[in-house]
């Protein structure tokens, strides 16, 4: 059964390399190549799902030892991969949702002609991201990190025709490097500590703690925080939160796959897999749920604001893996609520992206809400299948982020003391605004009325519309319509995981006690009673639903977006995240870098000029010494000789 | 007082009464000199009877012979175990047969022979009155501008004496790391030094410049021979012998016994260190190192480059060799006295000759001051005191002679109306003109800078390592800083003859004969193959790496 491990990463790495390197013969059955492997691996990943069941819970972790990767003294790092009940959970999500999202592609990327290369991005993608979780290692789970950052990369700026694709990849992969240096700290500091970055001797089992707890707790926080701000980097929290949205310019089933369900988690799942770590480091825990707390509210309140479906979605992606980091920090009594969430997320969130991009399919491109309006006749399986996603997300009773959800308020208030109401009350606070805001987008595009038929009169109007955009293919009023059946098929099962993962993982605590031989599990002593934590959680919701409709469904909704408060301002440009980062970073940088050229110029220019300078200027008078005359060489030979046989004496007399 | 130098030296028996050994000579263990010498002698025949025109051939057929047979008996000599095993003492205790000797004796006569490559080169120099000319003076004896001058050129006259001279030099040469007494070491060292000075006269170009250089070497030489012998005597009134093994024993205090002649000054301390420190001062004047170091550039330039390659590669793998001996063998026990001096002089060499080295403007004095940063190089590894000390400098000897003798030899390439050009000037733009020459060249410099991937990196390293382990990690410092010095002038010349625009009146690069070409060939050839696996030949080295005591 373990070799199976193996043959999971290698199916859809195959499958790149078939694709990437296979050229144009394979460009008529490349996404179906590519849709395969990756349908492939879920198949081995099932299989192997089953054999965990049948296995005892304490039996359930796997290990695949390949060969021996850098065999240096002192230094030894293997490629050798562990299952367990985390990882297979990954596994399943990844391939899963996967294989849908390259199902989904092939009708989304049908008239691309560089589809062969997208499926090929996509299945390298994959291959990363399994490689990343099932590693046995950090050096090796370094390397899908990595992996998954370059994956995201290209297909951010697979549209490289597009200036602000290629600058959106950039921006990404950026600031993912100040993320990776991070891992990459938290790596070292784990060698030269511990000796060793393996899973099994450094976090320990059930039965045999690891060597993780021996360290010093300022060590231990340090690695926390490395470990933390890897996980910021990937997983776009603040305050490294500011390349997500605009990674919405990859074609939308990446932002579904990549940027929504997947690889966005790796940082969830670097903290709770690190557990151990972080346990002991209780500094470190706490930064990890004010980061949650902060990025959930950041992120719904993006949300707010945004009239591009996308980036309403990005920003509520970013706010739900708040959530997910929140309960991730708060030790045992979080760490399976938080992937439960992830999970549910998963499903939910890659199927409002992937009604998000059916919608854009039959709009024309567009991604503006104000100029949808009213689809819900025009697309209905898009509209159910989005609605229920959207059901899901905002906790509606029943579904599935109403399980997942509700848990990691619950666990927030358990946090206990004033911590606890504060985080507590963030959460609380953000399910309100995800209510809202959810509302909003689902308001504004499937109901109302028909913005997109009279734009004639809306357009000269419009500050935002660029002139070209205006031209080209704009004269002609999209004509919305369903989206062909590989790209509703997906929608449909992922709604089905919307509705129903939650309770099937929630009743009985199935999901916890599935999870806890790996993260540990504890009950919370919450200062609220459950019912108290779920009543209010559903009153919140109904409020943000309330105020969304009010706003949004009982009066038109204008094409042109008001000027809107402060707030609504700031947060349409992402809390001026971007202007923060110019003043200073790139500002500081610069000024930074001109300094240190003034230095390099005057000071060590100086240094190494003067020091040329003066070995030459030595140079010239010590060749004066050498005039011609044997004499003078003789005296010079006398003297020598003399000072040799002084010193020869003095060094006896010492 | 002779009388009982001589009876100590040349017998073994403590008591005048018993019967005198006849002396037993090993002549197989000695046989690369005795070949040498013998072929000298022969030589100097061939002068006296072949007829003018057949004695270059005569010369050149024998010179080569000889130091191809000699080379074969160091390593018939070599693979009979001689340098490991069966290493001893030879001729009556004059002369020791080792590794060390053995692997230096290998490496002086490879240089003698690629050196007699470019003493027998007759293409270069234009064709005087039709008759094809080497690098020396017609007659050596004719005063330069003479009449008598005129006409030994217009005869054809070529010193042909230079190869017997060579073969001397070579001889001394080879005793001179091998001596295993002080006598035996001061005679090699006439020996090798008189062949020498002769040589550096002959130039047929720039006459008075050679024979100035000439008149200079020989009396800093002598000045500097004459410490030696004032050092000699000094440790033999402190040893009561000159062999190199009783006066270890000496030091070290293992032999007590003293000689009724000597007992006033026998075990004075005053003795020893004054007389190792002129006998060390004799030596580091051969090696060039600094402040003994003056005569260096001038002799360098004024002599006829050939022979400035050949002195340059040779005299520096004897000196050292004989450095090494008297340093590890006669006074291992003085260690503590002659290191930090020994440092101190490393140091002052090794940022001098780099440091003056940067104002030049001749490519002759240029390498000049080159070797004399390289000697401190060297001066690092023999301060080592350890085995990796030994054998690292043996590499590092081997290393730097072929690509000596290959620069010297490119140098005799360039030529204006004036014969070779020097100046650095003149060399601008060469790299346009001449890639192949310019390349090869660069080739040479570029291990003179210990880039990696040539020989003088391998070397460089070999012997910081060993100086680094034996204790002597400022010097490596030091040494680092000076490579970095040295490595501007280097590259200087690279970046003149590729990166600067030829002069229009610049000089042109002479096709030389398969003679020259062998020369530089070698030196490439070496040059690389030690840059890029240099390992088995560091293993050579540490193998001959063991004195016999």
């Amino acid at each position: 059964m373990e070799n199976l491990i193996a043959l999971l990463i290698a199916a859809p790495l195959l499958g790149a390399a078939v694709l990437l390197c296979g050229g144009r013969r394979l460009d008529a059955v490349g996404h179906w190549i590519g849709t395969l492997l990756a349908s492939l691996s879920f198949v081995f990943g099932a299989v192997l799902f089953f054999d965990l069941l049948g296995k005892d819970a304490t039996d359930r972790t796997l290990t695949q030892h390949l060969f021996s990767w850098i065999p240096v003294e002192g230094f030894q790092a293997d490629i050798a991969f562990r299952l367990d009940q985390l990882s297979m959970t990954f596994v399943l999500l990844i391939t899963g949702v996967g294989s849908l999202i390259h199902l989904y592609s092939v009708g989304y990327m049908e008239h691309d002609e560089r589809r062969r290369r997208f499926f090929g991005y996509l299945n390298l993608f994959l291959a990363a991201m399994l490689l990343l979780v099932l590693a046995d290692n950090y050096l090796l789970l370094y390397v899908g990190w990595e992996g998954v950052g370059l994956a995201s990369y290209l297909l951010i700026g697979f549209w490289q025709h597009k200036p602000s694709a290629a600058t959106a990849a950039k921006k990404a992969f950026l600031v993912n490097r100040v993320g990776d240096m991070g891992l990459s700290i938290a790596i070292m500091i784990m060698f030269t500590t511990f000796g060793t970055f393996a899973f099994g001797p450094l976090l320990g089992s059930e039965e045999t703690p690891g060597v993780a707890g021996d360290a010093s707790e300022g060590t231990l926080t340090a690695i926390g925080l490395m470990l933390l701000l890897a996980a910021c980097g990937k997983s776009a929290q603040v305050p490294l939160q500011s390349w997500l949205g605009d990674a919405m310019e990859g074609p939308t089933p990446v932002s579904a796959l990549i940027h929504a369900a997947t690889m966005v988690t790796a940082g969830v799942y670097l903290i709770v897999r690190s557990g151990a770590i972080f346990d002991a480091a209780p500094d470190a825990q706490l930064v990890v749920t004010i980061v949650g707390a902060v990025t959930l509210l950041f992120g719904a309140i993006v949300g707010c604001a945004k009239d591009d479906i996308k980036k309403a979605l990005a920003g509520s992606t970013m706010s739900q893996i708040g959530y997910m980091i929140l309960a991730a920090g708060l030790g045992p009594i979080g760490y399976a609520f938080a992937i439960m969430h992830l999970v549910t997320h998963g499903f939910f969130k890659a199927g409002l992206f992937l009604g998000a991009g059916s919608v854009m399919h039959g709009m024309n491109d567009e991604v503006d809400m104000r100029k949808y309006g009213g689809l819900r006749k025009y697309m209905p399986i898009t509209f159910i299948t989005f609605g229920l996603g959207y059901l899901a997300i905002i906790g509606f009773p029943g579904l599935s982020g109403f399980f997942s959800k509700d848990k990691i308020i619950e666990a927030a208030f358990a946090k206990g003391g004033t911590e606890g109401w504060i985080l507590g009350g963030c959460a609380l606070l953000g399910a309100a605004i995800t209510a809202y805001y959810m509302t909003r987008v689902m308001l504004m595009t499937f109901f109302g009325e028909e913005r997109w038929r009279n734009r004639e009169t809306a357009s000269p109007a419009e500050p935002n519309v660029e002139p070209a955009a205006e031209h080209q293919g704009e004269h002609a009023e999209p004509h919305p319509h369903e989206s062909p059946s590989s790209m509703t098929i997906p929608m449909i099962v992922l709604a089905f995981g919307s509705v129903f993962a939650g309770a099937l993982f929630s009743i009985g605590d199935r999901f916890v006690n599935w999870l806890e031989p790996i993260t540990g599990f504890e009950h919370g002593h919450s200062p609220l009673s459950a019912a108290a934590v779920t009543s209010s959680t559903v009153a919140v919701m109904v409020i943000g639903v309330a105020v969304a409709y009010v706003q949004y469904g009982r009066r038109p909704v204008p094409a042109v977006a008001p000027r809107g408060s402060l707030l609504t301002r700031a947060a349409r440009r992402d809390l001026l995240q971007d202007d923060f980062n110019h003043v200073v970073l790139v500002r500081g940088g610069e000024h930074l870098t001109r300094s240190l050229v003034y230095v390099d110029h005057t000071l060590v220019d100086g240094v190494v000029n003067g020091t040329a300078a003066s070995v030459g200027g030595l140079s010239g008078r010590l060749r004066r010494l050498q005039n011609g005359y044997a004499r003078s060489y003789a005296v010079s030979m006398f003297g020598g000789a003399a000072l040799l046989v002084a010193a020869t004496l003095l060094m006896r007399a010492v | 007082m002779s009388a009982s130098a001589v009876h100590s030296l040349w017998t073994t028996a403590a008591d005048p009464i018993s019967k005198i050994d006849a002396p037993k000579i090993e002549y197989g263990q000695l046989s690369p000199t005795l070949i040498i010498v013998g072929a000298a002698v022969v030589g100097v025949l061939i002068e006296a009877l072949v007829p003018r025109k057949s004695r270059y051939y005569a010369q050149v057929f024998v010179s080569a012979v000889a130091l191809v047979a000699a080379f074969a008996a160091v390593v018939a000599l070599a693979a009979d175990g001689y340098g490991t095993t069966k290493a001893g003492i030879a001729a009556m205790g004059a002369i020791a047969v080792d590794g060390p000797a053995l692997f230096l004796q290998g490496t002086i006569l490879l240089a003698g022979l690629v050196g007699l490559f470019t003493f027998a080169e007759r293409r270069l120099d234009p064709a005087a009155h039709g008759n094809r000319v080497d690098s020396f003076a017609a007659q050596a004896g004719s005063v330069p501008g003479s009449d008598s001058e005129k006409a030994a050129v217009k005869a054809g006259f070529t010193t042909t004496e230079v190869f017997p001279l060579l073969l001397f030099a070579v001889a001394g040469m080879l005793v001179f790391p091998a001596a295993n007494d002080l006598l035996t070491l001061f005679i090699a060292l006439e020996v090798f030094s008189l062949p020498l000075y002769l040589m550096c006269a002959l130039a047929r170009r720039k006459r008075l410049m050679s024979q100035e250089a000439a008149v200079k070497y020989f009396l800093l030489g002598a000045f500097a021979s004459a410490f030696t012998l004032f050092g000699i005597a000094l440790l033999y009134g402190y040893a009561g012998s000159v062999s190199y093994a009783t006066i270890a024993q000496v030091v070290d205090g293992t032999l007590t016994s003293v000689d009724p002649a000597l007992a006033d000054t026998m075990g004075n301390d005053a003795l020893l260190l004054i007389g190792t420190a002129m006998l060390v001062m004799g030596l580091l004047f051969k090696v060039g190192a600094v402040p003994f170091h003056m005569w260096t550039p001038d002799v360098y330039q004024g002599a006829p480059t050939p022979v400035t390659g050949f002195m340059a590669a040779a005299t520096k793998v004897a000196a050292f060799g004989a450095l090494l001996r008297v340093l590890y063998v006669v006074l291992p026990g003085l260690r503590w006295d002659w290191r930090p001096v020994m440092w101190a002089v490393a140091i002052i060499t090794m940022l001098g000759g780099a440091i003056v080295a940067i104002t030049q403007t001749d490519i002759k004095r240029l390498l000049a001051y080159s070797s004399i940063a390289h000697a401190g190089f060297i001066l690092a590894g023999v301060i080592a005191t350890t085995p990796e000390g030994i054998s690292s400098v043996l590499f590092y000897l081997a290393a730097y002679s072929f690509v000596t003798i290959g620069a010297f030899a490119v140098v005799t390439l360039v030529r204006d109306a004036g014969g070779e050009a020097t100046h650095l000037s003149k060399w601008a733009g060469l790299g346009r003109r001449s890639p192949l020459v310019a390349a090869v060249f660069a080739v040479f410099l570029l291990a003179f800078a210990g880039i990696p991937l040539t020989s003088g990196f391998a070397g460089k390293f070999a012997v910081f390592k060993a100086a680094a382990e034996g204790g002597a990690a400022p010097l490596v410092v030091v040494g680092v800083i000076s490579s970095a010095i040295a490595a501007f002038f280097y590259i200087r010349v690279i970046v003149l003859m590729f990166f600067s625009e030829p002069r229009p009146e610049g000089p042109t690069v002479a096709v030389p004969s398969p003679l020259t070409m062998t020369a530089i060939g070698v030196g490439v050839a070496v040059t690389v193959v030690l840059g890029v696996a240099p390992q088995y030949f560091l293993e050579l080295a540490s193998d001959a790496g063991v004195f016999v005591r």
